[in-house]
């Protein structure tokens, strides 16, 4: 390419630079672009001043706690994190079981409907569950003048309505998995006298595990995640999950004061799913993927 | 549940064979004896208990749910419940209909949360239903009534004290007022005034209510944090109707406006005019064409989807945020994708050192509380001390003018999205073969040509289905719109319609936006909604599946 003579280990550079190096330098960029959000957010919780308009990407003004006790003192925010771990625990551990339960029966059964019902479930998660909340609405202010305590403003009737959605959203993923699993081992153990719920709580759900938790892992973060149903259904102070709630630290005149607290109730949000996300992360990469291939 | 493959029989299988469940080698089987040996499993103590104990609380829940209904004397809904719970106990008692069995707690929860609002939503959308359209005639009518309740010289007046059954903030408000000639108190609501036992309540002289059982009186601050709802509330009695006049006082006026039954119609006794109902509009209606705001709910028939087609102030709003909705999907789905699997591609290389170090912090933003992160990037694209315009020097309104603002959404969605994209590029990255992209290169091929010619088509076969869902969800990204820009910037003349709207945060808005809740239009446009992802879906999986055929 160029006549101009090299010395060997500024070549060998440029040959590590062109085979390696540049990606170095695009994963840099990438962490670079992942990273500053969350440094920004990791700034305001420390700056001791707890405003937006103060704070920067680095901390200039000192670093405090300060914040964090604030969000505790000023805002419901350790009753917020327990409904939402609540809410979103209960719901992702039945909908990951419901929909296991229904896996089964469509990965080792033979029924008449199967394949309508398999089919429908595809046609009625197109329908994605809030479309309706109008009618959900409706549907639940019946339902609280009934039984308030399953009704608006009730951790309660939000996971009712999160667990509509169960069958849709895993059930052909975890199809998938349970048809790759082979046959022989639970026609065995029938032939050994189990009944089918001993299959299915002994045999299937054992060798599932890992996908098991990857949707529950999922639906875990869908569920604090969601917004739109929580907040047409939680208004009192109380009741609400940090979606909501934190929604309301930022809205209006307070906006720019509460910053701080916002974003050390962001970080706090964060811990329990960065720490679980990172412990299944090699889950996550083959589930997604062989999930993808067979859904 | 944990317990390992230990059981008799397992050690001798070869599992691994056969993947999919291929009929050959299950016919191999004896059918009949298989059946039977199935049917003949042994009742095991764990099952029982666990079926008695779930049973138990099946039962225990229906007789909870009962008492209301019976109370409310919903017989239907009774019935309804009593089917079902002896479906289930019928279905859990028998050894037959063993699929049934697991997929009937899912299917339940399916029916009664997904299928049922959704079939009612469609036939909301034929309805009118929505603020002054809520309930029957018979209520418009005495709202009507009730509403021009106007104070007559000389009539009586009470002591007033606002309560509530609830939280003093957000509870219903009811009055509490004792006559003044007999001292009996009364609690009134919407629903009509009703004597309170004396024992229970404490009044104060003068008359004030000061404390009545099972109901929280609100002090000054409180209720006049709640003035207008106050003034809004009226109690109906025989005479007319009871108002609040300011905090203490109530007064019993005559209503103004009087229904007759025999023109149908609603007569102001002041200035005489007149509005006759309009079942086809649900609303009374003045020879002038001017409508009560309070009417009552009817069938609309298409109106409402006729609306969104036909209606200037509608369909050309509707036109360019179905195609802001489109645009949006495709480039937060397409950009996540393309970055994601660019530094996919880029640490996919024997040679590189660290990557699961790089992978583990390229990949916190997906594990960040989206919805937080999302309010977080709303401030640092604050035009006056946002993060975005201190770092690079910059004066851009981003939410304020319609392309900055899109462009801003659709860069947080690539924030949010890419590492998603990242790890499932990686796992499909590594489930293709190296000797592939190797025998490419031995031929002769250049990286960009391998690429495109094995790499590519395989990471598409193995993501489409990923990529459809991904576009399905971001058609529907209620929250990236709604937390971030709410719509903004609007134009000047439609405040309800903004530049970043997408479908779904428009018709929240249109049912539950300040404006007035228009449910039954809003519902149309649900259904309009989910008719463009069906369709969008079906035609993307059937090219999904052509492509497979070609390259799998």
């Amino acid at each position: 390419m160029t006549t101009v003579k090299l010395n060997p280990t500024v070549r060998r550079r440029n040959r590590w630079f062109a085979q390696v190096g540049w990606r170095h330098l695009v994963a840099v960029l990438g962490v670079l672009f992942s990273l500053f959000p969350i440094v920004f957010v990791l700034s305001a919780a420390l700056n001791p001043l707890g405003t937006l308009s103060t704070t920067e990407l680095v901390p200039t003004d000192g670093v405090s706690l300060g914040n964090f006790g604030g969000l505790f003192e000023r805002t419901a925010f350790g009753r917020w994190f327990l409904n939402s771990l609540l809410i979103a625990g209960v719901a992702s551990f039945a909908s990951v079981f419901l929909s296991a339960l229904a896996a089964y029966a469509f990965s080792r059964m033979r029924f008449r409907g199967r394949r309508v019902g398999l089919l429908s479930l595809l046609l009625i998660q197109m329908f994605p569950q809030f479309l309706a909340i109008v009618a959900i609405y409706l549907i639940f202010g019946t339902i609280t003048d009934l039984w308030p305590s399953i009704g608006f403003n009730t951790p309660w009737g939000l996971l009712l309505l999160y667990l509509g959605g169960a069958l849709g959203v895993n059930t052909w993923l975890m199809k998938g998995f349970f048809d790759t699993l082979p046959r022989e081992l639970d026609e065995s153990a029938t032939m050994d006298g189990a009944s089918h719920a001993q299959v299915f709580f002994r045999i299937m759900l054992p060798l599932v595990a890992p996908i098991l938790a990857v949707a529950g892992l999922l639906a875990f973060i869908g569920t604090i995640n969601e917004f739109l149903m929580a907040n047409v259904f939680l208004t009192s102070t109380d009741s609400k999950t940090l979606a909501v709630g934190m929604y309301g630290l930022l809205e209006g005149n307070e906006r720019n004061n509460n910053f701080g607290i916002f974003a050390a109730g962001t970080l706090l949000t964060a811990i329990p799913t960065v720490l679980v996300f990172q412990f299944l992360q090699r889950y996550i990469v083959s589930g997604l993927t062989s999930g993808a291939v067979k859904g | 549940m944990s317990t390992p493959l230990s059981g008799p029989g397992s050690a001798t299988q070869t599992p691994g064979r056969e993947p999919d469940g291929s009929p050959p080698s299950r016919s191999r089987l004896p059918r009949p004896r298989f059946r039977a040996t199935r049917d003949d499993a042994p009742i095991t103590v764990t099952g029982l208990a666990g079926k008695v104990l779930l049973l138990g609380l099946t039962a225990g829940v229906a007789v909870w749910a009962a008492f209301p209904l019976i109370a409310a004397e919903m017989w239907a809904g009774l019935a309804l419940l009593a089917a079902s719970t002896a479906g289930l106990f019928y279905l859990y008692l028998t050894r037959r209909h063993i699929p049934a069995k697991y997929l009937v707690p899912g299917t339940l929860f399916l029916i009664a949360f997904q299928v049922f609002p959704v079939l009612y939503t469609a036939s909301t959308a034929f309805t009118n239903f929505g603020d002054g359209h809520r309930g029957g005639k018979d209520d418009a009518i005495v709202a009507i009534q009730s509403s021009s309740v106007t104070q007559v010289p000389g009539s009586a007046e009470y002591a007033l004290s606002i309560a509530t059954k609830g939280d003093p903030a957000t509870g219903s408000l009811v009055f509490l007022v004792s006559d003044p000639g007999t001292g009996a108190v009364s609690v009134g609501d919407p629903g009509g005034l009703r004597k309170l036992d004396a024992a229970d309540v404490t009044v104060a002289t003068g008359g004030k209510v000061t404390a009545a059982d099972g109901y929280t009186v609100l002090n000054f601050g409180q209720a006049s944090a709640r003035s207008k709802e106050i003034t809004d509330l009226v109690v109906p009695t025989a005479g007319g109707a009871l108002r609040s006049s300011g905090l203490s006082r109530a007064y019993e006026g005559k209503a103004v406006r009087v229904y007759e039954a025999g023109c149908d119609c609603v007569r102001d006794t002041e200035t005489g005019r007149t509005w006759t109902a309009d079942e086809e509009a649900g609303a009374f209606v003045a020879a002038d064409g001017e409508r009560l705001a309070q009417g009552w709910k009817v069938n609309v028939g298409l109106r409402n989807f006729t609306r969104v087609l036909t209606d200037e102030s509608v369909s050309g709003p509707f036109l360019s945020t179905l195609i802001w909705n489109f645009a949006f999907a495709i480039g937060s789905t397409g950009g996540t994708f393309l970055l994601g699997m660019l530094i996919a591609l880029v640490l996919h290389s024997p040679r590189m050192r660290g990557t699961n170090f790089y992978r583990v912090l390229l990949v916190l933003p997906y594990a960040m509380p989206s919805f937080a992160m999302l309010l977080a990037w709303r401030d640092m694209f604050n035009a006056d001390f946002g993060l975005i315009n201190n770092l690079f020097g910059l004066d851009v309104d981003w939410f304020g003018q319609a392309w900055t603002a899109r462009l801003a959404v659709i860069l947080v969605q690539l924030w949010l999205g890419y590492p998603y994209m990242f790890l499932v590029a990686t796992g499909a990255l590594q489930a293709i073969p190296r000797e592939l992209t190797e025998a490419t290169s031995v031929d002769g091929a250049s990286p960009w040509q391998s690429f495109r010619a094995v790499t590519l088509p395989l990471l598409l076969v193995a993501l489409s289905p990923l990529l459809i869902s991904s576009f399905a969800f971001n058609f529907n990204n209620f929250n990236a719109i709604y937390l971030t820009t709410d719509g903004a910037p609007f134009p000047a003349d439609n405040p309800t319609n903004g530049a970043t709207d997408l479908l779904i945060t428009y018709t929240y808005r249109l049912a539950f936006g300040g404006q007035g809740a228009q449910l039954g239009f809003a519902a149309a446009i649900s259904l309009f909604i989910f008719a463009i992802v069906a369709v969008v879906s079906a035609v993307s999986f059937r090219r999904t599946r052509k492509q497979e055929e070609v390259y799998a």
